[in-house]
């Protein structure tokens, strides 16, 4: 039997991993620092963990490889990658590779403890979810057929008139200790694909940035987006913003096709 | 007894009966007594028969005779030879001198209108190919040198604008590259210095002393992350993050950051600013730097004494049309119509295809709303009604059945989302533009800020290049990214960023900022 820890931290930069452990450690966590992808698979042959915090840009074995050795291996911890080159590009390729999060450097504390808190329930969530008896209760709604998704943070959905609506992924909000409220950005401002596009603030304070799934200036902000509806029914009468897609058929290319969960 | 063949005789008596009457023609001869001799003039005057010849006493003659006899005359032409050859010299002299004076008018028009153009076009051909490409012809006529000349100048233009575009994509490319690799090698320690002092806030709640401190390396930190992530939108062009913020607490921000490095550069910050500015939506980190690149560059200009930075603020209304950019341009096919190749005032004109007279070209519109600097390809009739159409589908810009309030002629349209149609006058040197949705919204609000110094001044022949990134006059000291950098983010801003400078008595730098965007 395995060792049960909870948080993985695989980054080249010592002073980032001892960083995270003494933030995470405080906070009653367990962690183990790895400097570089070899190091944390050797980690992961000994342990099971909660949540595996990966930077991108490491020499050897890169952020993705890493990935693609734990999918292979079948560690089903949720992975949040961190980066400290933060381009659109990267943050995409995670999120569609299944990582639950991503985290720009340099963070702030509290910054890093919001997404190793929800890293650590969505790995609660999506463990609960397959192969249980009784398999209708899932833990969280997935996203309806036609709509894609940006990781499981946010959901793109093109309407026929060619503008699209943008939403919060149920497991995103589920994995939050509440919604108390969220900020929106104004009409007329132009989402960018991958970047913060809203904050929601759970009820414990903790401050969630959201990334928009595609680029786009917002026609309308959803004035009926209070936390509420939004909890009750994130993909319909829950939607965020109403935008004016920039380049569609590329950055839906980037998302992942909700109809793909239920194969 | 006379001979009848003798030169004088032959004319009346050539055969049988003598002639009567000779014409005047006939009668005068001209001939040469021998070679060498002058010429003679011979006139034959017949003496005719008069009733008084044979009735008077004295005479025989009788009545019968038609011809009494025949006075012939020679007279020497000698003189008149000489008075002929004196009037045939005057005229020689007469047409070298006109000739030669008539060369030189001509000449000297030439030179006015003809040689001294073309020897400026060929000096500007020099300049140009020798590098200059700030070099410019002024024309001083309308004629076909005149618009040869405004062709070149306009050539020269927009040559120096392709390789200013080339130079900044170029430079743009390694900045782009450069702040990759910042942000990737600076983003780890920072990592490690925000975390712990953020950390550190955390678990100093009791300790309020040492939070103040704490909260200014976290607040700083976290704009030293803001400035690698500005620096790599930068190279990206991308778009800033507005929120409604007042941008005198923004620059109160901005002073306080460089208050202690001024002390030590014994530089005074005045700050005049106005009191009750509307709130603007600006993105705050990305304003601050602006305006601490502004102070820092000020500081510069007066090192090593030293001297005061007078910044103030205000209000302004100002109308949009000659502020208000044109920031998208779809044809009715929905292609857009922005040329980021081809800038006009540094932002990307809008191309349009116009046909004028069989001939066809292309235009380039100012993309401030009324601002009228557009740019013509091809030498279109300045007068000739012109239609418009997209370059890329050809379909037509021309809103039918309208005319120009202005002069008449035919009316150009295109959609500019999420603000409406632009119209405006087709004719080529008209500038009526009209934009229902910016003008019903009436003036523009503006936030205006200006930052002076009394330092050294900028060298005209800088001013131009001041905005460019890379550009500096610090050697070591600068990257030359600074103005750069503001440029980009005021006018992602929509604002607009003007520089005055005077050698030897100091620089002002006046930033305006609209409050709506």
């Amino acid at each position: 039997m395995k060792q049960r820890r909870d948080i993985l931290v695989v980054d080249d930069e010592a002073v980032v991993t001892a960083a995270v452990a003494r933030v995470c450690g405080q906070e009653g966590l367990s962690v183990d620092q790895a400097e570089g992808g070899p190091a944390g698979l050797a980690f992961l042959e000994a342990a099971e963990y909660r949540l595996v915090l990966c930077d991108v840009m490491m020499p050897g074995m890169d952020g993705f490889r890493f990935m693609a050795e734990l999918e292979a291996r079948g560690v089903r911890a949720p992975l949040v990658m961190a980066t400290g080159y933060s381009t659109v590009e990267n943050a995409v390729r995670a999120l569609a590779q299944g990582a639950v999060d991503c985290l720009p450097k340099p963070f702030t504390a509290e910054e890093l403890l919001a997404v190793v808190r929800r890293g650590l329930a969505c790995g609660r969530l999506l463990s609960a979810a397959p192969g249980r008896p009784g398999a209708d209760a899932l833990p969280f709604v997935p996203c309806p057929a036609r709509y894609h998704r940006l990781g499981r943070v946010a959901w793109a959905s093109v309407e026929a008139d060619g503008t699209a609506l943008v939403g919060l992924d149920d497991l995103f909000l589920k994995s939050i200790s509440g919604v108390r409220s969220i900020e929106l950005s104004a009409v007329d401002e132009v989402l960018g694909q991958a970047r913060d596009c809203a904050v929601v603030v759970a009820g414990d304070g903790t401050r969630h940035p959201v990334m928009a799934p595609l680029s786009g200036r917002v026609l309308r902000a959803n004035a009926a987006a209070d936390p509420v509806l939004v909890e009750k029914d994130p993909y319909f009468e829950g939607w965020l913003y109403r935008i004016v897609p920039q380049d569609l058929d590329l950055e839906l290319g980037r998302l992942t096709p909700c109809s793909s969960d239920r194969a | 007894m006379v001979d009848k063949s003798a030169e004088a005789c032959t004319r009346c008596h050539q055969a049988g009966s003598p002639l009567e009457r000779l014409a005047m023609k006939e009668r005068t001869r001209v001939f040469r007594a021998g070679s060498g001799e002058p010429r003679m003039l011979g006139v034959i005057n017949p003496i005719y028969n008069q009733p008084s010849c044979w009735t008077a006493a004295c005479h025989v003659h009788s009545r019968a005779q038609t011809v009494l006899g025949v006075l012939d005359v020679t007279l020497p032409l000698a003189l008149v030879e000489r008075d002929i050859l004196r009037g045939q010299a005057g005229i020689v002299v007469f047409s070298v001198t006109a000739t030669a004076a008539l060369a030189v008018i001509v000449a000297a028009v030439f030179r006015r209108w003809v040689d001294e153009p073309v020897e400026e076009l060929l000096e500007a051909t020099r300049r140009v190919a020798g590098g200059d490409l700030a070099y410019r012809i002024q024309p001083r006529s309308d004629d076909e040198l005149g618009e040869l000349a405004r062709s070149f100048d306009d050539m020269t233009r927009r040559l120096s604008e392709a390789r200013l575009q080339l130079f900044q994509s170029d430079k743009l490319a390694s900045l782009g590259r450069l702040a990759a690799g910042v942000a990737h090698e600076i983003n780890n320690p920072l990592t490690g210095v925000l975390t712990y002092a953020s950390f550190l806030v955390k678990r100093t709640a009791d300790r309020p002393e040492l939070q103040e401190d704490l909260k200014v390396i976290v607040r700083e930190t976290i704009r030293s992350r803001e400035i690698v992530k500005s620096l790599l939108d930068f190279s990206r062009q991308s778009v800033p993050r507005k929120a409604e913020a007042d941008l005198n607490a923004i620059i109160a921000r901005a002073a306080g950051s460089v208050e202690n490095q001024f002390a030590a550069a014994h530089v005074r910050l005045a700050l005049d600013l106005a009191e009750g500015l509307p709130r603007a939506a600006v993105d705050s980190n990305q304003m601050q730097q602006v305006f601490i690149n502004l102070f820092v560059n000020a500081a510069d200009a007066m090192a090593p004494k030293g001297g005061t930075v007078a910044v103030s603020s205000a209000a302004r209304t100002l109308s949009p049309v000659g502020t208000m950019p044109i920031k998208a341009a779809l044809c009715p096919k929905r292609h857009s119509l922005l040329d980021p190749e081809v800038k006009v005032g540094g932002k990307p004109s809008i191309r349009v295809k116009v046909r004028a007279n069989g001939s066809e070209g292309l235009a380039y519109l100012d993309p401030v709303y009324g601002k009228a600097g557009h740019r013509h390809a091809g030498s279109l009739e300045s007068a000739a009604p012109a239609l418009f159409s997209c370059p890329e589908c050809s379909l037509s810009l021309m809103k039918e059945g309208a005319s120009c309030p202005a002069c008449g002629a035919g009316v150009y349209t295109f959609e500019s989302p999420p603000k409406g149609m632009v119209e405006g006058c087709a004719r080529k040197g008209c500038l009526w533009q009209r934009w229902e949705a910016v003008d019903g919204s009436g003036q523009t609000e503006f936030i205006e800020v200006r930052v002076s110094d009394t330092g050294s001044g900028i060298p005209k022949e800088n001013l131009d290049r001041i905005f460019e990134p890379f550009f500096t006059t610090k050697g070591q000291k600068g990257n030359g990214l600074g103005l750069a950098v503001i440029w980009g983010i005021v006018d992602n801003h929509n604002g607009t960023i003007s520089v005055e400078s005077e050698v030897g008595s100091g620089t002002s730098f006046l930033v305006r900022i609209p409050v709506k965007v």
